[in-house]
């Protein structure tokens, strides 16, 4: 790579057992409330995953995946339609991660929640609701079987089944060579980019 | 040869190059940020120790914590106080720009942007909040970033990007009466829903649009990312122009809008550009908008029937039964009279000079219902400035409405203002998710800011159209 940071971490795949979130239009005020994001880093997110979902006033449990000990462990998450919509906090996939998920699988995505998973090197990857809610029984099912996501192979492999999925072109590109750490990369091109700014009419060059 | 979209000509020139991911290195021309995404930004800068490469297309305010009542500091609220200290250093640090409180400049990020003159067409414009969208108004290719993308922007003055479908939503005919421009988004994202818009951006077009006032087609835009689309925009014209003419800046830098306006004029779509897709819309025929569930998708006319769930696309009837059984509405019932408890008139979807006026024409002469606690948080401190010169905020108070300083306030309930318990609020703002207002069973019902004016007064979900307008302000 181009910078004193280090060679990318590539994400070819990502295995390890499931969690099913259900639901379509899930969005990131669920994923983690607004008065979670009070904080100037994102350390210690994780424990608000979903928190308005999973305890009521009394800070009692309510009924969700991420509350059932079968599912602690898990670090691919399965959710459905529109996962991540809404607010472009960062801040949600930052407390999924910190929670201990790798990666997504789901019907579709919010493009900025799914960019900011890119961000971290976590894949958002694609199934038809059929493939998808297939996956999310086999996790009920079998909560400590092994999901493999193949990022390169767009497929997903769990027991003895593999499906095809879809991975966003440049987000395969990058989690697979290990370029989704954009800042780097585009630092290289600071010249290009000076060229840019002058050739704008708006933007003042001194 | 067709030609091309204002998605393609400020797409195009704004592309530094093509990245190894097949991703475009695009340009930024502003970069808007405020205290709550960007601080964890500015500590990855730190961390890598790299310097902000353009503070000077960088401007920052505060918006989302800061108290909306007393906001002598340090803030009562010692998170925010820290949130607000840390923004203040690294502005600070980096010698970029703060329309902070004391500048009197202060307000939601996208009220300021565009009321200071930094928001213009064919600039590229990020924030890390998802309504940047809103500055596609002025036709400015806007969109919300996540924090890693901040951190990208502040040190490389760009973004990676893929390149997007366009979808052209027409809106023919004239709006009746009583219908603004936020009974129009809320109608479009009813029709195409939350994630039709995904992987498109809107261009917003015909009659209708063209017909809006620049705050209007702003509250449209706004809302393009509650359709599922990153960015949406109106071609620029001399409503547009206009409108930029009396903005402080260009007011004093009269030959910067000469020397622009010809590139303004460049980058608006052709006539012949060709459109991924297209969707028309008789606007003649909508009435005011209001929503019975959680999602801005779930929205119905006032006067007409909730939609039972089994008559929705399957994949909606899940979510929709469930958000019927949140806000308490039974399919074939109408939100006309459904009782509120809260009225909140802010946002940056409809807290601007005009959505106040117009409010103000509702309330002038009637009093709040005496069970409903109602609000209004201007957008910026220049909205409220010029508010209380014209008298609104003496019709506001009259009539029982608390009026505060300019935040994001309720519409995400970071700050102090929040619904308590399962309270119903008739809402000016975007987003009705459950818990969104700073209560889990509190309950939203998004509308235009007439149609909130009318239900504080009522108590109840109420057609503007039945109510009469004072003078005090033009019909929308």
């Amino acid at each position: 790579m181009t910078d004193s940071d280090g060679p990318a971490e590539t994400v070819e795949r990502v295995s390890g057992s499931g969690i099913p979130v259900r639901g379509n239009d899930i969005d990131t005020d669920q994923i983690i409330p607004a008065r979670f994001m009070k904080v100037v880093t994102f350390d210690g997110l994780g424990q608000f995953s979903f928190f308005d979902q999973r305890f009521d006033d009394d800070d009692n449990e309510k009924d969700h995946p991420m509350n059932e000990d079968r599912f602690r462990d898990a670090s691919v998450m399965v959710v459905n339609a529109n996962f991540g919509c809404g607010s472009s906090r960062e801040h949600a996939p930052q407390a999924l991660v910190r929670w201990g998920i790798d990666a997504i699988i789901g019907e579709s995505f919010a493009e900025i929640f799914a960019g900011n998973c890119l961000a971290l090197g976590v894949p958002t990857v694609t199934g038809d609701a059929e493939t998808v809610e297939a996956i999310q029984d086999w996790v009920d099912e079998h909560p400590d079987g092994d999901i493999d996501v193949d990022v390169a192979a767009e497929t997903v492999t769990y027991g003895d089944t593999t499906v095809d999925v879809t991975v966003d072109d440049a987000q395969r590109k990058a989690l697979v060579e290990g370029v989704w750490d954009t800042t780097a990369l585009m630092k290289a091109n600071a010249g290009e980019v000076e060229k840019t700014a002058a050739s704008l009419p708006y933007v003042d060059t001194a | 040869m067709s030609g091309g979209t204002l998605y393609d000509k400020v797409w195009d020139r704004h592309a530094v190059t093509e990245l190894p991911t097949g991703q475009t290195q695009l340009f930024v021309g502003l970069h808007l940020i405020h205290e709550v995404t960007s601080p964890q930004a500015f500590g990855m800068l730190e961390e890598r120790d790299m310097e902000v490469a353009y503070p000077e297309l960088t401007h920052a305010t505060v918006d989302h914590i800061v108290p909306t009542a007393d906001q002598s500091r340090p803030y009562a609220d010692d998170a925010a106080e820290r949130m607000m200290a840390e923004l203040e250093e690294n502005v600070h640090d980096a010698g970029i720009e703060f329309s902070d409180p004391e500048s009197g400049n202060q307000g939601i990020v996208h009220v300021i942007g565009p009321e200071q003159g930094l928001t213009q067409p064919g600039k590229t414009i990020v924030c890390g909040d998802s309504h940047t969208s809103t500055h596609g108004a002025f036709g400015a290719l806007a969109f919300g970033i996540g924090t890693s993308q901040i951190r990208d922007v502040l040190a490389t003055g760009t973004i990676a990007m893929e390149k997007k479908d366009v979808r052209k939503i027409e809106v023919t005919g004239e709006l009746p009466d009583g219908v603004g421009a936020k009974d129009v988004i809320l109608e479009i994202i009813r029709r195409l829903g939350t994630d039709g818009g995904v992987g498109y951006v809107y261009e917003y077009a015909g009659g209708a649009i063209e017909s809006l006032d620049m705050e209007g087609r702003m509250s449209i835009c706004n809302m393009s990312i509650e359709g599922g689309a990153r960015a949406g925009y109106v071609n620029p014209d001399e409503t547009t122009y206009e409108w930029l003419q009396e903005t402080e800046y260009f007011r004093e830098h009269p030959e910067k809008f000469d020397e622009l306006k010809p590139y303004w004029e460049s980058i608006r779509s052709d006539d012949d550009a060709e459109y991924d897709d297209v969707v028309t819309i008789d606007g003649s025929e909508l009435e005011p908008v209001v929503t019975w569930g959680t999602t801005p998708g779930q929205g119905v006319g006032v006067t007409q029937p909730i939609p039972a769930p089994e008559d929705l696309p399957a994949d909606k009837a899940d979510t929709a039964r469930r958000a019927q059984e949140h806000m308490r509405v039974e399919p074939g019932e109408t939100m006309d009279g459904y009782p509120i408890d809260v009225a909140f008139l802010g946002s940056c979807t409809n807290a601007r000079l005009p959505d106040l006026r117009r409010a103000a024409g509702i309330v002038e002469g009637r009093e709040v219902h005496p069970d409903v606690r109602a609000m209004v948080v201007p957008g910026s401190q220049r909205v409220a400035r010029a508010a209380e010169e014209e008298g609104l905020r003496e019709t506001f108070e009259a009539a029982g409405f608390d009026w505060r300083n300019a935040g994001c306030s309720m519409c995400l309930g970071m700050n102090e203002d929040q619904l308590e318990g399962d309270e119903a609020c008739a809402s000016s703002s975007n987003r009705n998710f459950v818990g969104r207002q700073g209560s889990k069973d509190g309950r939203t019902v998004l509308m235009n800011p007439r149609m909130v004016a009318a239900a504080a007064v009522e108590g109840e979900v109420t057609d503007v159209r039945d109510l009469e307008t004072a003078e005090v302000v033009a019909d929308d």
